[in-house]
């Protein structure tokens, strides 16, 4: 390890944003972490407070500070109401990468990171293989919701989760490159690993609502992660690997927008890319700019490209079921994006649509904050089960595959006949009906 | 320091996950919203229970460690700085509401109730508990009660110690204490409800608290009135209360402010107005009617240049977000907010605004004020960046001049924001040497080895 003095210097490259915090406390009201748990150092302001005690060398202990800055959903719904607009979520995964790169990394997570995301062919092909053994080790627990758990005492634990799709979208659906039909518009599809290996029917579905309304898609092999679980998990190096394979499979030339159906991922490259590309040469800096601005949600582009959901407006077909939608915090509290979501539900006939208690509370996933606390994790995501519960709604659609699998999990392990599904399914089962009438 | 057996005996009393003995821990208990240095507490600890809350008070006394209790540390006096170290009692793990009676209208709480979380519960049984700091979606009742923390109601409504019908508490040695009833009228024993409200955690620790409730009003209108002379909002306010109308809210934002929430928000605000009057009066329907055309009239007497009256309940939220967006939009503009809260008899809040302004100009500083004109209390918000240290001291400066000021005018340091650390040595100059040795011998006796909240208020 080097010199503490060292690591409040990296600091300093925080502390203009630091000192922006007034210690008001306001973050306390919105936090799902400290709603559970009631500390201090589980809400923006007390980790704010601990990293600025780091910088000023009040104390010296950066593996205590790392500690308590992990033990966070990065949900970003302080930062969506802090009065002073500190840039909390920017300041969290520097300082992450900042302390990760100061202490190293655990001997898992390098493995986890620089071996296996950091590689996408590798990736895939581990992947592909741990979906053909999975069977061996997991069993179904619900249909209707697609979950497993384990057979056998596991690092899963408790969870219901969903298992890897037997076939993931890449294969199904290698590259491709359509050029743009009537619309005039052609997009990048960026799929993101959650959806290619684990929700293959939700790149479909996104697919289909292109083709139906004839957007060119470019979708290049090889694609891979977003880099943020690496990134949040203060794994710059691996990071930096998957943004910079990622800039060579997508030149920002070939499309008008990006797109993605997972809500991190838009964020991530709509935010974090331009955030983090300090490092990165002139000219990708550049790519990074020129992508980011291209990127956006599905149903940002359906909605406020393309106005595809007010277009269909298609007739009520006899009885509809109820269906409720879930805020992802990185669409509505990063990107502002609510309201699109929304109306391409409203879009499908079949649905009547009804807002759930607290849409926007986040549902206590977090990427890997899920992995290392499940506990809270699931305690949090109980309210957002309870309040789906409460609605009477037979599906919940959402927007990110993060939020699906803990849906998922939450609902299945409390027995609820409820449906997990991506507001593009939805939207794209509209158009079935469409066709037929 | 604190011994390994101590910090087992309190695991012991209220379990591990409940007890922070971790310097990381330790830190984020060390600062309020106060703009004061951090003190490291020696322990923090959280009960779960009256009696984890009583033992935990013992203990410390036992030890003769200092006692910091702590809410949501939201106070902007730094009440809950640990100054003299020892251990910080949290009471977030105190959030029961006990008992809430809709036929005697009262309400019984633990001290760490969220103020809103207790506000809206009360509403859903069709009464109305109308303390509401601007904090209150986080501070918790027993810092409003330990500060007699007000409002934006409190010109008609009053503040927090207006509704303690009763409180428990548990004084220096960790016994319960019981002062007032459940009933509105009560005169048993000494007023010690009255002597613990504004305590600041000096005097003894909050167990329960029993809350007045009243109806709720049937009707309510809000206008907005612009001015293009501060002066002549400052009339209209003078005006209205001498009109005998009290409206629950009145509300001043200067221009500094109001162009402020205007860039932040865009509600529609003018820009050019040289102050605003955000005004709520409320009651039945036909005495809403009539006042809000009494003050309609007052304002446009005293030379308003419009005045907006909200027609829908949309049109009222939108006036009452510009409100509560002021700190705000003010703490967006520079990193460090320092949010005073000088308060004068009402009539004086013109010649306040003057010195504001010649203050602002003297120490070369940017101040926006907005404030409860109704009742005096202003918020003169100074913006400044506390690493610019010569730019500080003209802010500690200019602070004393504002008490200074507030004082000549027959004002006081603190209309609701308490004395704690911050300003416990400009106490003397509002009231007396007498005064603070008055306050000094009543704390000795209650406090001998004096652990609760050392150093606040009345210093040491
Ligand atoms: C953005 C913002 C807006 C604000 N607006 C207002 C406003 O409009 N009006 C207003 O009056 N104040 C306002 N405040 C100040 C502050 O919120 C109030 O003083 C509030 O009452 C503090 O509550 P708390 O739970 O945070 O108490 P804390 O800050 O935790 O504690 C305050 C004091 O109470 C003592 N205390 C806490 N609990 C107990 C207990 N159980 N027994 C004994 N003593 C106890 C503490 O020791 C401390 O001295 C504002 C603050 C902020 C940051
Ligand atoms: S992060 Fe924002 S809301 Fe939280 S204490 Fe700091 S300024 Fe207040
Ligand atoms: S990002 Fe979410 S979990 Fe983390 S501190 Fe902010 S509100 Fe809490
Ligand atoms: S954000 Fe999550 S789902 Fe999206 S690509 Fe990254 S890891 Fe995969």
């Amino acid at each position: 390890m080097r010199s503490m003095k060292h690591l409040a210097l990296l600091l300093r490259e925080v502390e203009d944003q630091l000192v922006v915090c007034m210690r008001c406390g306001m973050c306390q009201s919105v936090c799902p972490l400290f709603a559970e748990t009631g500390r201090e150092s589980d809400v923006a302001r007390g980790k704010l407070a601990l990293l600025d005690g780091l910088m000023q060398e009040m104390f010296k202990d950066p593996a205590g500070v790392s500690d308590r800055l992990n033990r966070c959903l990065l949900c970003g719904s302080c930062a969506a109401n802090c009065p002073s607009g500190v840039r909390v979520l920017d300041i969290f995964i520097k300082a992450r990468a900042i302390l990760g790169g100061y202490m190293g990394l655990s001997p898992l997570k390098k493995l986890l990171f620089r071996q296996m995301l950091a590689r996408p062919a590798l990736f895939d092909r581990i992947v592909e293989m741990g979906s053909r053994f999975q069977s061996l080790f997991i069993r179904s627990v619900d249909d209707l919701l697609g979950t497993s758990c384990a057979r056998f005492q596991s690092p899963l634990g408790e969870r219901h989760f969903k298992a890897l799709a037997a076939v993931p979208l890449h294969v199904r659906t290698p590259a491709l490159n359509a050029p743009a039909g009537g619309s005039g518009i052609k997009v990048g599809v960026f799929v993101g690993c959650l959806v290619d290996k684990v929700f293959p029917e939700v790149g479909e579905a996104v697919l289909k609502v292109l083709r139906h309304h004839e957007v060119g898609v470019f979708m290049p092999d090889g694609q891979a992660c977003c880099g943020i679980p690496a990134l949040s998990s203060g794994d710059l190096e691996s990071y930096r690997a998957l943004v910079r394979h990622n800039l060579s499979r997508f030149a920002p030339g070939e499309f008008d927008h990006l797109i993605t159906p997972c809500a991190t991922c838009t964020s991530t490259i709509r935010k974090i890319w331009p955030l983090m590309a300090g490092d990165l040469s002139a000219e990708e800096r550049e790519r990074v700019r020129l992508l980011s601005e291209k990127t956006l949600d599905v149903s940002q582009f359906l909605v406020d490209v393309l106005h595809a959901a007010l277009a269909e407006g298609a007739e009520e077909t006899g009885e509809r079921r109820l269906i409720t939608y879930h805020d992802p915090c990185h669409l509505r509290k990063s990107l502002g994006v609510y309201a699109q979501p929304r109306s391409l539900i409203r879009a499908n006939p079949r649905y009547a649509f009804r807002e759930m208690a607290e849409p926007d509370r986040c549902c206590g996933c977090g990427g890997s904050f899920n992995l290392q606390h499940y506990e809270l994790s699931a305690a949090i995501g109980r309210r957002k089960r309870d309040n789906i519960a409460a609605s009477g709604c037979s599906e919940v659609a959402t927007g990110c595959p993060a939020c699906m699998l803990q849906l998922s999990d939450m609902l299945s392990r409390a027995g609820d006949r409820v449906r997990v599904r991506h507001v593009v399914e939805v939207y794209a089962e509209a158009l079935d009906d469409n066709r037929q009438s | 320091m604190i011994g390994r057996a101590l910090i087992a005996e309190f695991e012991k009393l209220l379990g591990r996950d409940n007890v922070f003995a971790d310097e990381a821990d330790r830190h984020t208990y060390s600062y309020d919203a106060a703009v004061l240095d951090p003190v490291l507490p020696a322990l923090v600890v959280r009960p779960t229970s009256s009696e984890g809350l009583g033992r935990s008070v013992r203990l410390c006394g036992e030890n003769a460690l200092p006692v910091t209790v702590r809410g949501a540390g939201t106070n902007l006096s730094g009440g809950t700085i640990p100054a003299r170290g020892g251990v910080v009692i949290v009471t977030n793990g105190l959030n029961r509401i006990l008992e809430i009676n809709e036929a005697d209208l009262y309400a019984v709480v633990e001290p760490g109730v969220v103020t809103a979380r207790f506000a809206a519960a009360v509403e859903s049984r069709g009464l109305f508990y109308p303390p509401d700091p601007g904090s209150q979606a986080v501070s918790t009742l027993g810092g409003n009660v330990a500060e007699n923390a007000g409002g934006l109601r409190g010109l008609k409504y009053g503040v927090t110690g207006d509704y303690v019908l009763g409180l428990s508490f548990f004084d220096a040695n960790g016994e319960i204490v019981k002062t007032g009833a459940r009933t509105v009228k009560c005169v048993a024993g000494y007023n010690l409800a009255g002597l613990m409200v504004g305590s600041e955690g000096t005097l003894g620790v909050f167990d329960r608290i029993i809350l007045k409730l009243i109806p709720i009003p049937a009707a309510r209108k809000a206008m907005l009135a612009v001015f293009d002379d501060i002066a002549k909002a400052c009339e209209a306010v003078s005006g209205i209360i001498a009109d005998k109308i009290v409206p629950a809210t009145l509300e001043l934002m200067d221009n500094f402010t109001i162009r402020a929430v205007e860039d932040y928000g865009h509600a529609g605000l003018p820009v050019d107005a040289a102050a605003l009057l955000l005004i709520e009066v409320d009651g039945h329907a036909a005495q809403v009617e009539e006042d809000a055309s009494r003050v309609e009239a007052v304002c446009r007497g005293r030379g308003a240049m419009s005045l907006r009256v909200a027609r829908t309940a949309a049109e009222r939220d939108k006036v009452w977000e510009a409100r509560r967006a002021a700190l705000s939009a003010l703490a967006k503009l520079k990193p460090t907010v320092v949010l005073e809260d000088a308060t004068v008899p009402r009539s004086k809040i013109p010649a306040m605004m003057n010195s504001l302004e010649a203050i602002a100009s003297r120490y070369r500083l940017t101040i926006g004020t907005f404030g409860h004109a109704g009742d005096g209390n202003l918020h003169p918000t100074i913006l400044t960046d506390r690493r610019d240290r010569a730019e500080w001291s003209r802010v500690e400066a200019a602070i004393d001049a504002i008490f200074d000021e507030a004082l000549k005018l027959g004002g006081t340091l603190s209309g609701e924001h308490g004395i704690g650390l911050a300003k416990s040595r400009f106490l003397e100059k509002e009231t007396s040497r007498a005064t603070i040795l008055y306050s000094r011998r009543i704390k000795t006796a209650l406090d001998p080895k004096n652990i609760l909240n050392p150093g606040k208020i009345i210093g040491e």
